[in-house]
């Protein structure tokens, strides 16, 4: 088991590296240089600001610094917040939006599973059906559109949550956020487990515990949910990717001031070493994530560690 | 030819293919005819009625925005952006996972062990925030946005395409056929592609949505289709600003563009039902 997570840990530097480089190559490769302005610098000025910034040195030299600097984890200057450093501002945002992704993923495995399974034992009934059409639904509609019509509905119409962020204190505020960043997921989830279910549930050993007598809710319980959660499992990798890229809709519509809220602006704004500090901060979190799931299946799943 | 008669004969027994494929024609015949026939002008701003609501008088179907723009002319013309980056994106996809999963699939061997253990690393990155990167590094491009789309769309495509390359390539009447002296290129066109046809088809009809929602994501934060030129996306997001005083301006694109995605996910899983019960005969 330490072997093989070892193995996986060394499998995700080139990942890492391969990220880094072409991140930071397509950043190099944008026409112009950040300090282009209407008005023109003086050549002093702008000979000053690209020392100052080491935009004289040649790009390998560049990248090797850029490099070093990240094993420290400093992720160099903003060039729009001038006073902070991109590792303040990433430091600084992120654990806004760790609480509302944990949050949601936590409610999109626990109501997708539970909608799933219960498809899976009323299947082709109407029921199924029903909760079938509605997953379909909630995977196709966007977390942008499900956002502001939540909003539109619950909050504007309704009034029973605040709409927005700031101004708000406490639980309520975070609610719509998480629903509407868990939804999609919620979906997905509910139809990936109805099918491993129905699988699960036509096995032999699943024949064999009710032969025996026991009733259909501890067999879901005790034999079949864990096997059928195991698609689950491996979708948690892109699900997180897909929680981060909603993230980033959901914070500019209820105004948190998260990280991806901070991702947009600096897009935006064209904060250059903004924009690829948190690409590759979100691309370290997705690889790594990806291992913790890959591990946690291989503790879950002895024939994924053999090979 | 023959290939293509009898795929089409198949999916024209299917009712649920024939009802969200004719509803999507519609969809797209109305927003091709719509702009052309209605008397407003996507630009035109009518400072007399902003912010109308829907009406059925003077073909003010969808009310204006908060410039007095008309909505109905603007989202039919989203409706065309959407589909136009779609389709397009969809094409890049399918031309390069189609051309990387055939050959790994039929190449075998280490070659192929390489080719997917590169997809498997890409697999795992978030490719959205790499096309956000582009946008911010080459200014928003109308080309670029349909290309970065098309090459984050066409890992499924290569990986699917491959799985049946390799299972192909495994059956006897390729056997047959290398026995007979057909040569490898001859094999490939004649016996390979066309199985390939089923799944191909399957697979771009679930490529659409995927690439309408990265458009759609874009533009609506701002980083896609630029004004004047708008998309569903754009819309939304202008709508989301108006939403309080004037709810339409956000449901009516949102619908539009949740109805769009809905109808091809349903198509996907409708035309799946259609090659399936060829493989599970």
């Amino acid at each position: 088991m330490l072997k093989y997570t070892l193995l996986r840990l060394l499998g995700a530097i080139p990942t890492l590296l391969l990220v880094t480089a072409l991140a930071f190559l397509m950043v190099h490769a944008a026409p112009g240089g950040p300090f282009d302005d209407e008005r023109v610098l003086p050549p002093e000025t702008a000979s000053n600001l690209a020392a100052a910034y080491h935009l004289d040195e040649s790009l390998p030299q560049q990248f090797a610094r850029y490099l070093g600097g990240l094993l420290q984890g400093d992720l160099g200057p903003s060039y729009h917040y001038r006073d902070h450093t991109v590792s303040e501002l990433i430091g600084g945002a992120f654990p806004v939006s760790l609480r509302l992704g944990a949050l949601a993923m936590l409610l999109a495995v626990i109501v997708g599973v539970a909608a799933g399974s219960f498809a899976a034992l009323r299947r082709n009934t109407l029921l199924d059906r029903v909760v079938m059409t509605l997953a379909m639904t909630g995977i196709s509609i966007p977390v942008f559109v499900i956002a502001p019509v939540l909003v539109l509905l619950l909050a504007v119409q309704l009034q029973w949550l605040p709409a927005g962020w700031s101004g708000n204190e406490g639980a309520a505020r975070l609610v719509l956020p998480v629903i509407a960043l868990a939804l999609p997921q919620v979906a997905y989830i509910a139809r990936l487990t109805r099918a491993s279910m129905i699988d699960v549930l036509a096995s032999d050993f699943v024949r064999t515990a009710r032969a025996q007598g026991l009733g259909m809710m501890a067999v879901v319980r005790y034999h079949a949910l864990k096997p059928a959660m195991l698609p689950v499992l491996s979708y948690m990798g892109p699900a997180i990717a897909a929680i981060l890229t909603g993230s980033v809709v959901v914070e500019e519509i209820f105004g948190i001031p998260g990280l991806g809220q901070l991702f947009v602006r600096s897009a935006l704004n064209r904060d250059y070493t903004l924009v690829l500090g948190v690409v590759i901060f979100y691309a370290a979190l997705v690889v790594l994530l990806n291992l913790v799931v890959d591990i946690l299946y291989g503790a879950i799943d002895p024939r994924i560690r053999q090979r | 030819m023959k290939a293509l008669a009898d795929i089409w004969r198949r999916i024209r027994q299917s009712r649920a293919v024939m009802a969200i494929g004719g509803a999507l024609v519609v969809i797209v015949l109305a927003a091709l005819i719509g702009p052309l026939i209605s008397p407003h002008d996507y630009l035109q701003t009518d400072f007399d009625n902003l912010l109308q609501t829907p009406t059925t008088l003077d073909w003010r179907f969808f009310g204006t925005d908060d410039l007095g723009r008309d909505l109905f002319v603007r989202s039919m013309l989203g409706v065309q952006v959407t589909i136009l980056v779609a389709v397009v994106a969809s094409i890049v996809s399918l031309v390069i996972g189609v051309a990387y999963g055939a050959i790994a699939g039929y190449v075998g061997g280490r070659v192929d062990a390489v080719m997917m253990r590169f997809v498997d690393t890409l697999y795992a990155l978030p490719f959205i925030f790499f096309v956000i990167l582009l946008m911010v590094a080459f200014e928003q491009n109308f080309l670029l946005i349909f290309v970065a789309i098309g090459a984050i769309n066409w890992l499924d495509m290569a990986r699917i395409v491959r799985g049946q390359t390799l299972s192909l390539r495994e059956r006897e009447f390729v056997d047959a056929a290398r026995l007979t002296g057909v040569s490898t290129a001859g094999i490939i066109r004649r016996h390979i592609a066309p199985n390939l046809i089923g799944v191909v088809i399957v697979y771009v009809t679930l490529t659409i949505p995927q690439a309408i929602l990265v458009e759609s994501f874009l533009s609506f934060l701002g980083l896609g289709i630029q004004e004047p030129q708008t998309s569903l996306g754009a819309l939304v997001d202008a709508g989301v600003n108006q939403m309080e005083g004037a709810p339409w301006t956000l449901l009516i694109p949102a619908a539009l563009l949740a109805t769009i995605l809905l109808c091809f996910n349903f198509l996907g899983d409708a035309l799946r039902d259609v090659f399936d019960s060829r493989s599970s005969r």
